[in-house]
């Protein structure tokens, strides 16, 4: 005992329906229990999780002056709490109480019920003999930072920012691009209301600048981040945009002022299919509005011999600064929000379709450009032949659902194609022949646009599109791009000369996905997608406490869920700010000071930088805020100088001489 | 450099000229070749339609025979070069095949470990010696003759080459003779070799969309790495030239007798007279050149 | 063309389980439930539009035990083994591989029309490469011509004489040399024939 008076222990023994006391012999447990050292009461009961259940605790403390509590029951993953809880009410300290889990290790994984009932015995030996030498602990508790990181400005990053702020917590969005909206503000129209993505959007992109609340950083990046729930430090790294944005008021006469009188070069928001200048602004309501530099392409960078134009049309405001150096921000937030997007699939990954070698071969997301009134061609669909399509394929399923590729659904092209099909239609009175495996469209007001568009006149070929070809086998195929399929309801193979095809690529996780993945310490599925921690129950949370996801980094999904995972995370967010202190697990390690030698080989093997040496003392110490209590340290210091809440040698050796004392 | 030679069948039959160019060429190249004793037929195509582990018994006793030597293996028909590549692949993937495919092999004394390497002579070419040497060492240019590459199915199927190399790379082996490259889109599409003779009407029509779409784009040669591919395509154009009357007449060289010729090699070695469709008419037409860079 | 009354529904009693499992015990077969019948296969393939069923439905019918359809289909003797099918099926299914599975049974149940050349050519081929452990391919086209199409024979002269006159066709058989033959022949013998 621990100067604690004499051992007063109550075992409970919980039937949990059938679900243990159909294996176990609960009643000979309890029986057997009593026997033990130190065990004054010792009970069964139907389900000890529930509120008579948890009475019996509190009333035996009471009545027969318990000092520790055993509960065999379920795993403490789901009611170590409640008994923890249960414990308190009675008046102990909470650590005072240890769990066994007689049902996940025990009653649900063996049939013979015997044997069962005698491992319960050796288990629950094990755990009076441990909880002898609990030592009364106290949970920390840490202030929460009220400020917010959300990394990625697309339209999820976007939303949970303009939640939080409008709940008054102050955001800081990061966005690597030089203007957030994220592929939505490439889109033409939304599926399957049809109504304009750029209409939607803008105002809560304009809406973001304004926001007193928000700090918004385009073209950055974080490169590190500190700390733990409730109080992360954060380095962001802004790269130079070359304008200072303080001074420069958003004319863009600097743009037009350029020694290049025509756009020369690729322009990335048009993903190629427009030009831009060497100074340029990405899209016309592009946030923040204001112009970059590409310092690739710019005469100034390459040559430093360029009249500078667009310096003199500034004028007095001096908002263009060619010597604006990266620069680095250190912020302190509470929680953090992974809004960082996807890619689309590379169609070249796919020779067989052409892309990159037939001109007229577009993806989706090039198509939402050409068909967008603000995009290349003013939404005019005009090949790169200079020629109007008068017959388009849209082949679904590139890149999605295959093996060779990527193997799930993006759950969204189904949907994106059929709006496609319905605008370029729209657009050019052109037949459109699209090529499926399936139609899926399990949305609000999905098949009623599938149905729509059967009933235009849109002809869907259920067939994957196995390649896309030049070679005409009749003169009526000349010049056209050929799509080989099998109708595969009509039972034919076919060949379809086309105009224009459109490869209805599928949604990836970022390249760099895996490098953020590790930066904040979260886990990611086999495909890379971000993991949430319970794909029902906690579907934004992540492994790591504080740190949330949202939209389509944590996989495929449209505006609206985009939207609603979003808002679902500023939640979590704002719940976690709310209770203004995290309660921290006592488990965690210390060090005996006396003992230790300052050899420091507990440092690089903390997986949380936990643990510094202090110079004055030459000895390790340990942040408990930052320990996790996973006990590395503790196995690995040589002196033995580093214990462990309830992880203390004679508990755990107790706990061992428990089990072996199988007689 | 010396290689492990396993000819296949038809290199020792209708393919002799096939041999000779690839010897010719690999010997002016420094690029030995050492024929593999004893070696069996691959097994192809055709065995596996009727016992899947003899097939590849078949394949597994060459490559245990060639592991002996240490050296990597080349076999110079995609037939061979894929059935050799897919048995090591099915007896590393498919342990109870392995098994017994070991088995079978121990009943004469032979191990198979997996170790060897199989290689196409087009790849050592592409790898060992480069377009850039292989430009340099060209005495004949083949100035003005437009040459179609193709490859054939079993190349590039089931199995991606080695070490990233890709059609493409292989393309500019044709410029590099001095000729004009013909990029052609059937240039991995199947010839239909395997129903010759069996399925005619329908191999037929396989050569003729090959060869009409060569046609179409101005070829005056199509060079192929396979001599099954070589005689398909040959033998059916001579068919369908009497047959239809159809002159499509393009000659469809062995890609090492190209080589030979633009490295100088005399005609005799490189079995030229050998063609059932003569290069004659392309050398006719663009003589100049290249006699006069010889 | 008069309508046919002959009722074409396929009863439960009819399907046959055994081929899915003999597929499925294949090399490369083992992902034949992975299809989603999205016709990759059949849009891939450069004689599909000669075939009575596409791999696709052929695989389809594998599974659903439509036993003597598929052996009985032309499909499975014009497979060129191309490998177009194989490398772009999305299911990862080996395609090449379950039609030369299909071969196989309908060889080794007689299952093809008389005089069909793909059957004999193989069988052929495998007699050869026992015997002499190399083919030679003028015996063995002249072999399945006699076995097949005899009459072949006249259009074909021609061919042949260019050939034999460039020196491409060799009379004489190109055998292993005797150990080594022996020695294939016992391994070709140990392996055997499905187990």
């Amino acid at each position: 005992m621990n100067g604690n008076g004499n051992l007063r222990v109550g075992l409970y023994i919980c039937h949990c329906g059938t679900n243990i006391a159909g294996t176990i012999d609960v009643k000979a447990v309890a029986a057997w229990g009593e026997t033990l050292p130190g065990v004054v009461v010792s009970r069964e009961y139907k389900y000890m999780c529930s509120d008579p259940g948890q009475q019996l605790i509190v009333d035996d403390v009471r009545e027969q002056h318990l000092n520790r509590i055993v509960v065999a029951s379920c795993s403490p993953l789901l009611h170590e709490q409640t008994f923890r809880g249960a414990t308190a009410k009675a008046g102990l300290n909470p650590f005072f109480f240890h769990m066994v889990n007689v049902r996940e290790h025990d009653s649900w994984v063996h049939e013979d019920k015997q044997a069962a009932t005698e491992k319960a015995k050796d288990l629950i030996r094990a755990a009076v003999r441990r909880v002898a030498f609990h030592k009364p602990l106290e949970k920390k508790r840490v202030p929460i930072h009220p400020d917010v990181l959300i990394v990625g400005g697309g339209i999820a990053g976007i939303h949970a920012a303009l939640t939080l702020a409008n709940a008054g917590k102050h955001v800081y969005l990061v966005e690597r691009e030089p203007t957030i909206g994220g592929h939505m503000a490439k889109f033409d129209k939304t599926f399957p209301t049809l109504d304009c993505a750029a209409c939607i959007l803008t105002p809560k992109m304009t809406a973001v600048k304004k926001h007193p609340n928000i700090t918004l950083w385009t073209l950055s990046d974080v490169t590190q981040i500190e700390g733990y729930v409730g109080n992360f430090t954060v380095t962001v790294k802004r790269h130079p945009r070359y304008i200072i944005e303080d001074l420069c008021v958003g004319c863009l006469e600097c743009i037009e002022a350029c020694v290049y009188k025509q756009a020369k070069y690729p322009d990335e928001f048009n993903l190629g299919l427009g030009k831009r200048k060497p100074i340029y602004i990405p899209f016309p309501q592009a946030v923040p509005q204001l112009p970059v530099i590409d310092r690739e392409t710019c005469i100034e960078f390459k040559s430093g011999r360029c009249k500078k134009t667009c310096v003199e049309v500034c004028g007095d405001r001096k908002a263009i600064d060619f010597k604006q150096q990266e620069s680095t921000e250190t912020i302190n937030v509470g929680s953090v929000i992974l809004a960082t997007g996807f890619q689309v699939f590379d169609a070249r990954r796919l020779p067989y379709y052409g892309y990159g070698k037939f001109p007229n071969v577009y993806t989706s997301l090039e198509a939402e450009r050409l068909i967008n009134a603000a995009g290349p061609t003013q939404g005019e669909v005009i090949l790169r032949d200079g020629r109007k399509p008068k017959t388009v394929g849209i082949l679904h399923c590139i890149g999605s659902r295959d093996e060779n590729t990527n193997r799930w659904c993006s759950r969204v092209c189904c949907m994106y194609s059929l709006k496609l099909a319905h605008l370029i239609k729209e657009h050019t009175g052109a037949e459109i022949f699209n090529f499926y495996i399936d139609i899926r469209t399990p949305g609000k007001g999905f098949e009623e646009f599938y149905q729509r568009l059967l009933n235009e006149g849109v002809h869907f070929i259920r067939g994957k599109g196995a390649e896309i070809n030049t070679w005409p086998l009749d003169p009526s195929e000349e010049g056209k791009l050929i799509i080989r399929v099998e109708d595969t309801l009509i039972g034919k193979i076919r060949r379809i000369p086309v105009d224009m095809v459109v490869l209805s690529v599928g949604l990836e996780p970022h390249a760099d996905a895996g490098d953020v993945r590790r930066l904040f310490n979260i886990s990611c599925s086999s495909e890379g997608w971000f993991l949430e921690r319970h794909p029902k129950l906690a579907p934004v949370n992540t492994f790591t406490d504080g740190i949330f996801l949202a939209g389509c980094c944590q996989g495929p999904k449209d505006i609206p869920d985009s939207v609603a995972q979003a808002g679902a995370a500023a939640a979590e967010s704002l719940a976690l700010i709310d209770s203004k202190f995290v309660e921290l697990e006592p488990n965690t390690a210390y060090i005996l000071e006396e003992a230790c030698s300052g050899c420091k080989t507990c440092i690089p093997l903390c997986p949380y930088s936990a643990i510094s040496f202090v110079e004055a003392k030459k000895k390790a110490e340990i942040n408990e805020a930052l320990c996790k209590g996973c006990g590395t340290c503790v196995a690995a210091c040589p002196s033995g100088s580093i214990r462990q809440n309830l992880f203390e040698d004679e508990e755990i050796f107790e706990e061992i001489k428990g089990v072996l004392a199988h007689a | 450099m010396a290689y492990t030679y396993f000819p296949g069948c038809c290199m020792h039959g209708f393919a002799r000229h096939c041999q000779d160019s690839l010897y010719a060429v690999f010997n002016a190249l420094g690029l030995e070749l050492r024929e593999l004793k004893d070696w069996n037929c691959c097994g192809a195509t055709s065995y596996i339609a009727v016992d899947e582990y003899q097939a590849f018994t078949l394949a597994a006793r060459n490559l245990a025979l060639a592991e002996q030597a240490g050296l990597e293996v080349v076999a110079p028909c995609n037939a061979c070069f894929m059935v050799l590549k897919k048995a090591q692949d099915y007896l590393a993937r498919y342990s109870n095949l392995r098994e017994r495919i070991e088995a079978a092999l121990a009943r004469g004394g032979l191990q198979y470990s997996g170790t060897v390497q199989v290689r196409h002579p087009l790849e050592i070419v592409i790898e060992k010696i480069g377009i850039k040497a292989l430009r340099e060492k060209v005495k004949r240019p083949l100035k003005g003759w437009n040459v179609a590459p193709y490859y054939g199915c079993l190349l590039t199927r089931p199995y991606t080459l080695r070490n990233g190399m890709t059609l493409e790379a292989f393309d500019q082996l044709i410029p590099a003779l001095g000729a004009n490259l013909v990029d052609f889109e059937l240039k991995d599409r199947c010839c239909g070799g395997s129903l010759t003779g069996t399925i005619e009407e329908v191999g037929d029509r396989l050569v003729y969309i090959l060869l009409h779409e060569a046609k179409r784009h101005n070829a005056d040669v199509l060079v192929t790495v396979c001599p099954l591919c070589q005689l398909n395509v040959e033998t059916h154009q001579k068919q369908f030239i009497r047959r239809d009357r159809e002159d499509v007449n393009i000659p469809v060289p062995y890609f090492t007798q190209l080589i030979g010729l633009a490295l100088g090699i005399p005609e005799k070695d490189l079995g030229l007279d050998r063609l059932l469709v003569p290069l004659d008419r392309v050398l006719e037409e663009h003589p100049a050149e290249l006699r006069a860079a010889a | 063309m008069s309508p046919s009354f002959q009722p074409s529904v396929k009863y439960q009693k009819q399907l046959k389980r055994d081929l899915a499992a003999e597929i499925l015990a294949t090399p490369g077969g083992e992902k034949i439930y992975s299809c989603l019948q999205c016709g990759t296969c059949g849009g891939s393939c450069p004689l599909s539009g000669y075939m009575d069923f596409t791999p696709r439905q052929l695989i389809g019918m594998v599974r659903e035990g439509f036993k003597q359809e598929v052996i009985e289909s032309f499909s499975i003797w014009l497979c060129a083994s191309c490998y177009e099918c194989t490398v772009r099926c999305p299911a990862g299914i080996h395609v090449t591989d379950v039609m030369y599975a299909l071969k196989r049974v309908a060889i080794r149940e007689g299952i093809y029309p008389r005089r069909f050349p793909v059957p004999v050519l193989a069988k052929e081929f495998m007699r050869m490469l026992k015997s002499t452990g190399r083919t030679n391919e003028f015996w063995l086209a002249f072999k399945m011509l006699v076995k097949t199409t005899p009459l072949k024979l006249l259009t074909m002269w021609p061919l042949g004489l260019q050939m034999l006159r460039r020196g491409r066709l060799c009379l004489t058989f190109n055998r292993i040399p005797k150990p080594a033959g022996e020695s294939l022949r016992q391994m070709l013998e140990s392996v055997g024939e499905r187990q």
